[in-house]
């Protein structure tokens, strides 16, 4: 069995399970935000009114709750819903609730990992799609809806159809001015936004190895771009380390055999990859940067659960430093350990001295929420996931998704830009 | 099941065209249903009538998980989207939360639909009749876990013990 087989395998009592197979897996972690949370209690008081009891969750440890999308509260429905979650937690015994101003929080995706939350071998449900981030480091993890994560709450496990996995094999070290985000958009650019549906994709080969947990944590959560189940990386020493020295302990391996199986093998090769943005209107439609259309662009977004993690701050740094940005420029750090890591190694400095504004964490503008979204006609390079008609803002605007490297180098520039072009 | 289809012929209709992310803060049923296609089609709300059916392409409800997605078009009125394929977590919702059926049709059916036609779908038969036109087509049977949630009526009422 490969990796997935053998959690769902574990997780659902079964000595073996192979793909198309059904398992009602017991569920290791679950999480919910200030989106999905007020959801599933709409769905509590829906099954209240049914008869069902939701009197008590099956295990108020195994859940974690953020506060992302609308925070800090964009206006009074979110402060309303913010209020909403805090009495929820209240009631079932909830302690993990990382709220705003009172200390760590930030976006679900990047608590998951900064604080530890999930192990290797997990099954890990989250609502919210980018749930598959968190595979990188070796869980199986998979969003769901309001209704899937309201069952879970009452009942620990759910069902899945044992996934078939497509394994992407890297080979080599991607090059310095490459990251993660432009491997996974070249990816998603060749079998499309469908390529992955109810499909795992696992990244492996030598190429992987070489990355930090946080590349490979991108490159995980745009497997939803591609329509996966869930996105996964075998843990190694450096998974280990990473939660090890996060606070977590005895922390578990759990490995593909050798003879496991996977539906298609795809391999690329590192020193062949170049810096990649994705145009309007989808993920998929990826241009090499530097043959990318020449468009003025309006505001470069640093933030999200895909482009906002200390080692993108440090990308960012490394092009602003010693530079002005020519466009609105925003940078908002996915966690608040995020933010105090950049304030502690002079990163913010670096950020406010180019002309850029920092925001507090939050999904904020990635989904159009607030905290900086897109005017009619305005079109801007983002470090975030998505590039839908509308996403970030007015259903004219425009953005085209980047690396953190591009993002701010194109911030430098107005236009977009490959890091190695900067003067 | 009979019903009008309305049809967006285009694939990738994603969840942030269904329901545009400045309403993900909304959990009034009724008042999602008011913004439902508005990222696509603002129109759709006053067109839209009880028991329509949506026709479109490939990956229907790609994106977000937002379950805002099937709960606007279910409270619109729509009883099933059928569509060349559909996004994972869109399908899971609509049959999991019970909000309307996800049904998977072929090219033939695709191409030979056209907006405003009737439709009648017979489950137990896995056909799609277009009382319009006096065609008839065949939608991809449900798999077995997916039917017996739908002949439950969610995952809540389906018992998996006693299968």
């Amino acid at each position: 069995m490969n990796i997935v087989e053998k959690i769902l395998a574990r997780a659902s009592g079964k000595p073996q399970v192979s793909p198309d197979d059904v398992v009602f897996a017991n569920v290791d972690k679950v999480m919910i935000h200030d989106v999905s949370g007020p959801g599933v209690i709409k769905v509590f008081e829906k099954l209240q009114n049914q008869g069902i009891s939701v009197d008590k969750l099956w295990d108020p440890a195994k859940v974690w709750v953020a506060e992302d999308h609308f925070v800090p509260s964009a206006e009074k429905v979110s402060a309303e819903n913010i209020v909403k979650l805090s009495n929820f937690t209240k009631k079932y015994g909830i302690e993990k609730h990382f709220k705003y101003g009172m200390g760590q929080y930030g976006i679900c995706h990047t608590l998951s990992h900064e604080e530890a939350l999930v192990m290797p071998g997990d099954v890990y449900v989250g609502g919210d799609s980018h749930t598959n981030t968190t595979g990188a480091l070796g869980a199986f993890a998979c969003g769901l809806g309001h209704t899937d994560i309201a069952y879970v709450l009452l009942n620990g496990r759910i069902w899945f159809k044992v996934p078939e996995t497509y394994y992407f094999k890297i080979n080599g070290k991607l090059p310095d001015h490459v990251m993660a985000k432009d491997l996974i958009l070249k990816i998603i650019g060749d079998i499309g936004t469908d390529g992955g549906a109810y499909r795992t994709m696992q990244f492996g080969g030598s190429g992987v190895d070489e990355m930090s947990v946080q590349s490979r944590l991108t490159l995980c959560n745009m497997t939803t771009e591609a329509g996966a189940k869930n996105g996964i990386v075998e843990p190694d020493q450096k998974v280990i380390d990473y939660l090890t020295s996060r606070g977590a302990t005895n922390v578990n391996s759990v490995h593909g055999d050798d003879d496991a199986e996977y539906a298609k093998v795809f391999e690329y090769e590192s020193s062949e990859m170049e810096p990649i943005v994705a145009k309007p209107f989808s993920p998929d439609n990826i241009s090499v940067v530097r043959e990318a259309p020449s468009v003025e662009l309006d505001k470069s977004y640093i933030g999200s659960c895909t482009g906002a993690k200390y080692e993108d701050l440090v990308a960012v740094a490394k092009i602003l430093k010693g530079r002005k940005v020519k466009i609105r420029t925003e940078i908002l750090p996915a966690a608040i350990s995020i933010y105090q890591r950049a304030m502690e190694n002079g990163l913010l400095k670096i950020f406010l001295d180019a002309g850029a504004t920092i925001g507090p964490p939050t999904c904020g503008a990635c989904c159009g929420a607030h905290m900086g979204v897109l005017a009619k006609d305005e079109i801007c390079i983002s470090t975030t996931n998505r590039n839908f008609p509308g996403r970030m803002g007015h259903i004219e605007s425009q953005t085209y998704l980047a690396s953190p490297l591009v993002a701010a180098a194109s911030a430098v520039t107005g236009k977009i830009t490959d890091p190695r072009d900067l003067k | 099941m009979k019903g009008n289809i309305i049809k967006y012929a285009q694939d990738n209709i994603d969840t942030d065209v269904i329901i545009p992310g400045q309403y993900l803060k909304i959990h009034d049923y009724a008042e999602l249903a008011t913004h439902a296609m508005e990222g696509l089609d603002p129109d759709f709300h006053s067109k839209v009538k009880e028991g329509d059916f949506i026709l479109s392409g490939r990956n229907f409800g790609c994106g977000s998980s937002r379950e805002h997605a099937p709960i606007a078009l279910s409270h619109s009125g729509i009883k099933a989207i059928l569509a060349l394929s559909f996004a994972r977590i869109f399908y899971r919702n609509a049959v999991d939360g019970a909000f309307l059926l996800p049904i998977e049709i072929d090219e033939d059916a695709y191409n030979g639909i056209s907006e405003g036609d009737e439709i009648d779908i017979t489950l137990s038969t896995n056909e799609i009749k277009n009382i319009t036109k006096n065609q008839t087509y065949k939608m991809k049977p449900f798999s077995e876990i997916i039917g017996k949630i739908i002949a439950a009526g969610g995952i809540f009422k389906y018992k998996p013990d006693q299968d």
